[in-house]
């Protein structure tokens, strides 16, 4: 016999996919907190999964201008600056917390969602470029606005100009990266699977013609850089407070290229290929370290460290060359598709 | 500041704005003809530096130990020029074959992101190259630094020799566009490639002859940069590399003059604006270029392409 409302709640909230997803994710949470607390994993891969996540955050929130809306951002680690620089500006040189109570990490929380307003109004602002400018263009403004920033933040005395941002208190642990990151994916999941998200879409497959339909595109591109840029505050505010340093020279476009690599390895338009690029990058960049490591120890001859960087490298040209669209294409897990979704299929 | 410190500034733009400018020229004929940003160009122009560094160290004094010190100067100059082009146009035509040409019918993009990968294989093989390593090399002073007054302003003779070099290899790309078989061939693939094909010219080899160009003035400009900026390593390409970039947009990417233009332009704010504070120098290039993409998108002497839908 079936009870409406347990039915109800059933079909409403237990067999979603996205219910699946929460449930599994904080299982897999609590799990990786259990292998630390009996040290099976170390720090070292702790923080490793710490940055990976990070650069989750970082490459969801990039694929949604790159991947969903077709706009072409190259300076994604500028946001990151602006959010790590305004976060760790409150938390360490205004207010002076360390991580030692409840009511700090919630003003710490609160100092990551600082930075990610700042760096959504600049989001804001480098989206007026996008309205005017497309592909190539665009992605030099932007470019050049991430070197700005940096140039900006190697000018401030306050924030240590060129000696960059030193004694940022720890408070990024291993928890708090992991919600956060779940909660980008969730976010970004839900605006790609919405009318909005519908209208993003819309723009990066052909602007004129979305245009024609009534879709109001400038508001459309802009808002979008807007939520990539807020995201990618929050990841930068993560990252300061998990190396516990903020230097100009840790958000070059060097990193922003990384980011972008990982949007692209992974799938433009496929938030679980960012996911899944982020950490199988971030893991085989410190497999190749430690690997290169050893190898140095068995042959008796220091393998420069540099050399991960040139396979990184090539793995990057390869995968363009003979698996354009990323590992996953624009293909999704199913468990980040909304049911309302299989209709199409 | 005043009037002599400005003159001055001239002059330093005018030689940083040369470099540029044959850097700048590579990067406006690749994205005139197959429309990438081929952002390893800065790496070819590292190549450069370090191929006339390597023919130095090799053959610098002994060679031409016979003749007087000035005439097997003026030579190995010579040479090295001749090396340093030689050197960044293979690489160019190498990055091409493999990284590029693959990809030659898929979405642009793809292409963009091999040539950053391109980008960092080289800077990063380089710098893993035992014989070439991390560090930064002082470049030799084959040439003796001689300086000459100008007013209160001083000139010296590498600045003779940057913008000499630079201006003639711009006299001879001028010559080679306008007046040859392939720079026919080469406007008319980047005023309209399909219709190119049907007049029976060879894309692939047109593009390959740009490559080649494009990195064999990258590679001369390595050497006029390690000659007066006397201090190379394996990252040295990529700020000039994307200064140079900016350059090009900023004379209107795909236009050869709008280069040359762009880049002197660049130089002498740049020199400028470190005169009054180094760090400002750094983002005075960007700021320029987003100023100039918000006004006049095309660049300076770029012409406006309207959409096609």
């Amino acid at each position: 016999m079936k009870i409406p409302i347990i039915d109800f709640i059933y079909k409403k909230f237990i067999k979603r996919r996205m219910t699946i997803f929460i449930v599994g994710a904080l299982l897999v949470m609590f799990l990786i907190i259990l292998l630390q607390k009996y040290n099976i994993l170390n720090a070292y891969i702790i923080q490793i999964i710490n940055v990976s996540l990070v650069y989750v955050i970082l490459a969801v929130s990039l694929n949604l201008i790159n991947g969903f809306t077709g706009q072409f951002s190259i300076g994604h680690m500028g946001f990151a600056a602006v959010g790590a620089y305004v976060s760790a500006t409150i938390t360490t040189l205004v207010l002076k917390i360390t991580p030692n109570s409840f009511s700090h990490y919630l003003i710490f929380i609160l100092s990551l969602i600082a930075g990610g307003i700042v760096a959504a109004i600049l989001g804001f602002i480098i989206g007026f470029p996008s309205l005017r400018l497309k592909g190539d263009y665009l992605a030099i403004v932007t470019l050049g606005f991430g070197e700005i920033i940096r140039t900006i933040l190697n000018n401030i005395d306050y924030v240590g100009g060129p000696r960059g941002l030193l004694g940022i208190p720890k408070f990024s642990t291993f928890p708090i990266i992991f919600v956060i990151a779940i909660l980008t994916i969730i976010i970004i999941r839900n605006i790609v699977y919405s009318t909005h998200g519908r209208a993003l879409l819309s723009i990066r497959e052909n602007e004129v013609a979305s245009e024609l339909v009534g879709i109001n595109t400038t508001k459309y591109k802009i808002l979008s850089f807007v939520i990539g840029a807020f995201f990618a505050g929050i990841g930068g505010g993560l990252l300061a407070h998990l190396v516990q340093i903020a230097h100009p020279t840790q958000f070059g476009f060097m990193y922003s290229f990384l980011i972008l690599i990982m949007v692209y390895a992974g799938g433009m338009g496929s938030i679980s290929g960012s996911v899944i690029a982020a950490f199988g990058l971030t893991f085989l960049s410190e497999g190749l370290r430690v690997g290169l490591y050893s190898l140095s120890n068995l042959l008796k001859f220091t393998v420069g460290d540099q050399w991960r960087m040139v396979i990184y490298s090539l793995l990057l040209i390869f995968i363009m060359l003979f698996k354009t669209e990323g590992l996953m294409g624009m293909k999704e897990i199913k468990v980040l598709i909304p049911e309302e979704e299989d209709i199409h299929e | 500041m005043n009037l002599d410190t400005i003159l001055q500034q001239i002059f330093n733009g005018l030689q940083l704005g040369s470099i540029y400018a044959l850097i700048a020229l590579g990067y406006t004929m690749v994205y005139g003809i197959i429309r990438l940003i081929n952002f390893a160009h800065g790496d070819f122009y590292m190549i450069g530096a370090y191929a006339s560094y390597g023919l130095f160290s090799a053959i610098g004094a002994t060679l031409f130990f016979g003749l007087p010190a000035n005439q097997a100067t003026i030579i190995m100059f010579i040479i090295s020029i001749l090396g340093s082009m030689a050197a960044g146009g293979a690489i160019a035509i190498i990055a091409n074959q493999f990284a590029y040409k693959p990809l030659r019918n898929k979405p642009r993009l793809s292409a963009l992101i091999t040539a950053m990968g391109v980008s960092m294989f080289l800077e990063y093989f380089f710098s893993a190259l035992p014989v070439i390593g991390p560090s930064y090399r002082g470049f030799p002073e084959i040439i003796k630094k001689q300086l000459f007054p100008i007013g209160n302003a001083v000139i010296s003779n590498y600045f003779l020799i940057d913008v000499g070099v630079a201006v003639s290899l711009m006299i001879l790309l001028t010559l080679i566009v306008k007046y040859t078989k392939i720079g026919k061939a080469m406007r008319a693939v980047s005023l309209d490639k399909d219709a190119a094909k049907l007049m029976g010219i060879n894309i692939e080899s047109v593009i390959t002859v740009t490559f080649l160009i494009g990195g064999a003035f990258a590679g001369v400009a390595g050497l006029l940069a390690g000659l007066t900026y006397p201090r190379i390593y394996p990252y040295m390409g990529i700020l000039p590399g994307l200064k140079a970039f900016v350059a090009a947009v900023l004379g209107g990417i795909g236009n050869i003059p709008g280069a040359v233009l762009g880049s002197y332009i660049m130089g002498i704010a740049e020199t400028f604006a470190t005169a009054i504070n180094s760090l400002i120098g750094e983002g005075i290039a960007f700021a320029i270029l987003i100023i100039v993409l918000l006004v006049r998108p095309q660049g300076l002497l770029g012409e406006k392409i309207a959409d096609k839908v």
